[in-house]
């Protein structure tokens, strides 16, 4: 029992490391390189595989030790490998430059990956000592895991992310404590000496080593770095770490794209950072409008010019800039939706008196929730939906966002944001102008794509694209623009020396008069995409502007293979600035962790010719368990996504989510000697528990990702609390199921060539590395319903892998 | 898809023996500015003379697709002339690249890291910009003998000497103190005496120095400040950088017209066609 408690208690400690590692990453660098060190770094089991192959006669019978060891191991190296991954000077922006830079990432590799190699060696070490019991191990495990991601999430609530490492230091020690505790009284001494460590070295270790170092060229530290900015407030939340930063001698301006015929300066204001990136910000608000003129010189402005007092409702509120144009635009009523609580807070309670209690002004409701959340549970229909700006330019330019799933720009959330439309309001999107155009594109041709599914024959009739030098902005009308609409729309950028890229009947001379471009690159895309050249046009442009969908949402991802040699070839002429970093980045960590898997898979089986990697079994082996790792996270990453649409909130989604399946496929896992016994005595005669298995998760994957978006789309209004608890139930069979492949098919490596066992351990982790980058590059291309199918026809081909017995298994052992 | 399927009007202004020509008489301008020091600065004949030359030899290759930026296949002579004399490597912080062979060796040593066409760390949470960007700026703000150019950002100095050597008078404003004390000293201690500087936020432009017949912002904004458009004098240009401290994405290039109409030109630094031509 106390070595199944020190199994959970690392597995949790492992798992939160992992996502706390991506969160730390996200804080001090850019996070899609943070993603590729850590993908690699979880190779770190497959190395672990590999080393208790060749050392497990000489561990096994210091089980407790070696456990323990390696324990404490994990523990210190959590911390000590952040704290050195910090120092390791590394800059990710200069690797265009500087390719030298690769090789401090290959370090970065190494280092955070001796944390992992030695959690694994616990876990492996008792699948070794264990062997008829590996079931129960692997359910400690799966459970361990899920405690770990829903209690990292919660934890986050409470303390800033440094202390959470010191905590997860800490579960490793004492992990380490209780397995020095399970061999009797052999190790007690150490065992207090350890219990004095896991209290004392969190506590002890210096602030400077954990204190998190950002890049300086991250938003917050350029804004540190200005004379008389000081930090105001600062806090962490699983959102991300959120810093208010004043400056009174030299003020913050922030008005995106501000049209150049403006002459008013803004307000007061103060900076908003997310992850040290941004900023946004809360303007100084005394009751009087007036001072907000400018607001009115942004592209956004112009739906105000077309409506006569407006109900509005804003997807992505922040700091109030957009309430405030709202409002000084004469709105009726303002529905503020923001995700972070923090940030309401910061606006009506902590710089209540700065911001005027804007959220509490008479015409202004703020909400707190996700986008899609909100929207589809209201039965109401607004004049104006607004969808500000919601990154900072430095994120958006840097493509940072290129594999962040997004659903508030897919086809179907334009459908859903068109259909809570008043007869003649406006849908109007917001984004940062890149020149050769791609977001504004893409959401031009979204946009198409949701009338064409609403049954609208022109959509382009119902479309206005706006272009000032710093941002554009997309009109979506609930109705045809009409003459008094264009002659509107005309005045409007003409005062404001904005440019038409869209308008029903607009003429190419008029598309580029004010910020002339080369070609009227924005206006012939709008064309092209409104008219019958469509899908040629799509296919000839050098970015993937095809809208996302639900099933495919990665808005944010504009690479396309074709132009990668021309992007490199003009690297140090900014053709760096031509990449969404986010795709290649991802393809390159895919290669990596395949070439490495590779190598760790088959060098044991080199290394001991004669003995036990000569198994006949190998291969079978290798197959099945290759295959389990690759299926189980298919079916995970492509479910949280279904979640997160379901749930709104994206990290409680994934919380709940992953900690579901987890926590049920360990149930599962514990049942699955009872589940083998009852089908080897049951009736079914042919039939294998590995083969009931797989076709019970074969049947449930398929079933859900077909049944699950149009269940969802009509329980979507339930409140929150219903929809987890929803969730998890629909999670529970698919969950337990999904456990038990696992420790079936190693009780029976297990018995036939116990030799393999840490190995196929290995080959798992390597996998299930690989499936986590692999699932979302096919969902890239080809969706999360056809993971889901793949993911089915591998458990299905995993099953007929041991459907025979394995060379040295007893028959009636199956 | 390489250069060769770009549209041919996309080089019909100056290609061919034009561009070849052309390319000479920068090349000249720029060799013969090596061996004439202009003016009083000390432009050192040194060690530096061969990477800098290489350089601008870079630069001039990249002209040849900005095409975009400037409507032309090549950055005016004069420019790269002066680019071709400026000590970039005396801009760098001290400390900045080894010493030894194995510096060398690594293309670790100063006279690599200053002359190569990459923007460098200058600490404070700055760069100094790429050379191509500077000379393709400088270029853009079509400078006269007799102009006055305020730069918004001095962060090293160096794009200030650049200027200076091609206009009367060069103000610049850079906002955090330390670095505004360093680049100060640089370019006094070269002998850039045309150039002033002062330490404070450029938000509001120097209206003592001004008008300006250029405004280089070489930090980033979100938005142009309004008071930096008043000090533009009429037939004025500005060019911002838009993008990271690494990369530049886009440049803004602001034209104030005679009567005082404000026209924007939005450029990319590079050649690039977003879409793949039709199949004949």
């Amino acid at each position: 029992m106390t070595v199944r408690l020190a199994i959970g208690l690392l597995s949790a400690a492992t798992l939160a490391y992992e996502v706390l590692l991506l969160r730390l990453f996200a804080i001090v660098q850019w996070h899609h390189f943070a993603y590729m060190a850590i993908s690699v770094a979880l190779l770190g089991f497959g190395v672990s595989g590999t080393f208790l192959f060749l050392a497990r006669d000489r561990l096994q019978p210091r089980f407790a030790a070696a456990f323990a060891v390696n324990a404490a191991g994990f523990g210190v190296t959590a911390l000590a490998a952040f704290a050195l991954a910090q120092r390791l000077p590394f800059n990710a922006l200069e690797v265009v430059w500087v390719p030298r830079q690769l090789l401090w990432l290959a370090v970065l590799y190494l280092v955070l990956g001796i944390p992992f190699f030695a959690a694994a060696n616990c876990i492996g070490l008792a699948f070794i000592r264990f062997g008829g019991a590996i079931g129960r191990v692997y359910a400690w495990n799966l459970a361990g895991s899920g405690a770990g991601a829903l209690g990292l999430v919660g934890l986050l609530y409470l303390v800033p992310p440094e202390s959470a490492l010191r905590l997860i230091t800490g579960l490793g020690l004492a992990a380490a404590v209780l397995a020095a505790l399970a061999d009797g009284r052999r190790y007690r001494k150490a065992a207090g000496v350890l219990a004095l460590v896991a209290v004392a070295l969190p506590l002890a270790v210096p602030h400077g080593w954990t204190a998190l170092r950002l890049s300086p060229y991250k938003g917050l530290s350029r804004a540190l770095a200005v004379p008389g900015a000081e930090v105001l407030s600062q806090s962490s939340s699983p959102l991300g770490l959120l810093t208010v930063v004043g400056n009174t001698r030299i003020p913050l301006r922030y008005a995106p794209g501000l049209s150049l015929a403006n002459t008013v300066e803004p307000p007061a204001q103060i900076a908003l950072f997310t992850d040290g990136e941004g900023p946004t910000a809360i303007t100084a608000f005394g009751g009087d409008l007036a001072p907000f003129a400018y607001l009115d010189f942004m592209t956004s402005a112009l739906p105000y010019h077309l409506l006569a007092q407006p109900r509005v409702l804003i997807l992505g509120a922040g700091g109030g800039g957009d309430v405030l144009q709202a409002l000084s635009l004469g709105a009726a009523a303002v529905d503020a939706v923001e995700l972070d609580p923090r940030v309401v807070r910061l606006v009506s309670a902590t710089h209540r008196d700065f911001a005027g209690n804007l959220y509490g002004y008479p015409r202004v409701r703020a909400h707190v929730a996700e986008a899609r959340a909100f929207i589809s549970g209201r039965p109401e229909s607004w004049d104006l939906i607004q969808m500000p700006l919601l990154d900072s330019f430095a994120a958006a330019s840097a493509g940072v966002y290129g594999l962040s799933e997004s659903y508030v720009y897919t086809v179907e959330a334009f459908r859903e944001y068109i259909r809570h439309l008043r007869p003649g309001g406006y849908l109007a999107i917001t984004r940062w102008l890149k020149l050769p155009p791609r977001d504004s594109l893409k959401l031009f041709a979204s946009a198409v794509a949701a009338l064409e599914r609403d049954g609208i024959a022109t959509p382009g009739e119902r479309l206005v694209m706006l272009r000032g030098w710093g941002t554009t902005t997309l009109l979506v009308r609930n109705g045809a623009i009409g003459e008094a609409e264009t002659a509107a729309i005309r005045a409007f950028a003409r005062d404001r020396g904005f440019d038409i890229a869209w308008l029903p009947g607009l003429a190419a001379a008029e598309a580029n008069r004010f910020t002339i471009l080369r070609e009227p690159w924005f206006y012939e895309g709008a064309r092209a995409l409104a008219g019958p050249d469509r899908e040629d046009f799509l296919d000839r442009y050098k970015f993937a502007i095809r809208p996302a969908t639900d099933d495919r949402p990665y808005f944010f991802d504009f690479f396309r293979w074709r132009s990668l040699p021309e992007f490199l070839e003009l690297r140090t002429q900014s053709g760096a600035a031509l990449i969404e970093w986010g795709y290649p980045i991802l393809i390159a960590s895919l290669v990596q962790a395949a070439l490495l898997s590779l190598l760790l898979i088959l060098l044991p089986l080199r290394l001991r010719r004669a003995g036990a990697g000569r198994s006949p079994a190998r291969w079978r082996v290798m197959a099945y368990f290759l295959l389990l790792g690759l299926a189980f996270l298919f079916v995970e990453i492509a479910f949280i996504q279904r979640f997160v649409l379901f749930l709104g909130h994206p990290i409680h989604a994934v919380a709940v989510v992953l900690a579901g399946f987890l926590l049920f496929a360990g149930l599962g896992s514990a049942g699955a000697p009872r589940f083998a016994r009852a089908v080897t005595g049951g009736r079914l005669r042919r039939a294998t528990p590995i083969g009931l298995a797989v076709l019970a998760i074969a049947a449930l994957a398929v079933l859900y990702i077909l049944a699950l978006p149009p269940l969802f789309a009509r329980l979507m209004a339930l409140p929150e609390a219903a929809r987890i608890a929803l969730s998890l139930m629909l999670i529970a069979p698919l969950g337990t199921v999904m456990g038990m492949p696992f420790p079936l098919g190693l009780t029976r490596v297990s018995a036939a060539a116990p030799a393999l066992v840490p190995w196929a351990w290995g080959v798992n982790g390597c996998f299930s590395v690989i499936s986590a980058i692999l699932a979302t590059v096919l969902a890239i291309h080809l969706g999360f319903t056809a993971v889901v199918v793949l993911a089915a026809l591998m458990y299905l081909a995993a099953g007929a892998v041991f459907r025979a017995t394995l060379p040295g298994e007893a028959a009636a052992a199956r | 898809m390489g250069r060769s399927s770009l549209p041919a009007a996309y080089h019909a202004n100056c290609t061919g023996a034009c561009g070849r020509l052309l390319r000479a008489v920068a090349g000249a301008a720029a060799l013969l500015a090596l061996l004439v020091p202009k003016a009083a600065v000390a432009e050192e004949r040194d060690r530096f003379s061969g990477p800098r030359a290489e350089m601008v030899r870079t630069i001039a290759a990249y002209a040849e697709q900005s095409h975009d930026a400037l409507g032309r296949a090549y950055i005016e002579p004069e420019v790269m002339a002066v680019m071709g004399t400026v000590p970039r490597h005396a801009f760098l912080p001290e400390g900045t690249g080894g010493e030894g062979w194995l510096s060398g060796f690594l293309g670790r040593d100063l006279a690599t890291i200053a002359y190569a066409d990459r923007p460098v760390p200058i600490g404070y949470n700055q760069t100094i910009s790429q050379p191509f960007i500077v000379a393709l700026m400088t270029d853009l703000l079509a400078p006269a003998p007799d102009d006055v150019v305020l730069e918004v950002g001095t962060g090293s100095g160096y794009q200030a000497a650049v200027l200076s050597r091609l206009v009367k008078r060069v103000c610049s404003i850079e906002i955090i103190p330390a670095l505004g004390a360093s680049a100060a000293a640089t370019l006094r201690r070269l002998g850039y005496a045309n150039v002033e500087t002062r330490v404070g936020d450029g938000y509001y432009g120097w209206e003592e120095c001004g008008p300006f017949d250029g405004i280089a912002v070489t930090a980033a904004a979100d938005h142009v400040p309004p008071p930096l458009i008043r000090q533009l004098k009429p037939g004025g240009r500005m060019v911002i950088p838009v993008g990271g401290p690494f990369v530049t994405q886009q440049l803004t290039l602001i034209e104030k017209a005679a009567d005082g109409q404000v026209r924007t030109r939005q450029l990319l630094p590079v050649a690039f066609v977003p879409l793949v031509r039709k199949a004949p």
